[in-house]
């Protein structure tokens, strides 16, 4: 399951998907939308995103995970849209045989996804907006 | 060549409105392109980084880029 959602994620859903027989572990990584940013007070985020891209680029990390650890399953959902303060933009599942590859494949996932993937985040603050990120 | 630019995140604030038509003058290459663009939009070299999507793919400098490809412009990702 690889896939952007405009509306709440359904975390239950995204675990679910990774599910199998074969499995000893299942690692999840949820990331929340945090109140502040280098002591800024957040109000709330927006996520923009290339979609087809997005998940073609999704699509190429997952490859990457199932050549670098015995994976069974993958998901990763992204949302997109306006967040408040402690929604989930994204949600990451690996189902492994070992929790140990479970707990590396799930990381080299989330790691991947900030550094390729075309979504943008916009944080909104009391006095502005800002594309993070963009600059130095 | 006349190509049709997707804009996103911040790229929009800089050059406006997605799609934007840009006409690349010389050869048809990723590169090339982002090189008018900046020389266009100087304020593109301040990002942190900045990349043509060709098709959906990140481009190289010499990628060739023909008539009906998708083209994008891409600000530095800050997804998760």
């Amino acid at each position: 399951m690889i896939a952007l959602s405009k509306n709440k994620i359904d975390i239950d859903k995204v675990i679910e998907a990774v599910a199998s027989d074969q499995a000893g572990a299942i690692d999840v990584f949820i990331g929340t939308v945090r109140n502040r940013t280098k002591n800024k007070k957040v109000l709330r985020l927006e996520f923009e995103a290339y979609e087809s891209m997005a998940i073609k680029e999704l699509e190429k990390i997952k490859e990457r995970a199932f050549e670098k650890w015995p994976i069974l399953k993958i998901a990763i959902v992204h949302a997109i849209g306006v967040l408040e303060i402690g929604a989930v933009p994204v949600v990451i599942a690996v189902s492994t045989p070992h929790r140990k590859d479970a707990f590396e494949a799930c990381q080299f996932v989330i790691d991947e996804l900030k550094k390729t993937v075309p979504i943008w985040k916009k944080e909104f603050f009391e006095d502005g907006e800002v594309w993070v990120s963009s600059h130095p | 060549m006349v190509v049709q630019l997707l804009l996103f995140g911040i790229t929009k604030d800089i050059i406006g409105k997605t799609p934007f038509s840009f006409e690349i003058q010389g050869e048809n290459t990723a590169g090339n392109l982002l090189k008018q663009l900046i020389k266009q939009y100087p304020t593109l070299k301040e990002l942190n980084s900045i990349a043509i999507a060709v098709n959906g793919d990140y481009s190289n400098e010499s990628t060739l880029i023909a008539s009906g490809d998708e083209i994008a412009l891409i600000p530095p990702v800050s997804g998760g």
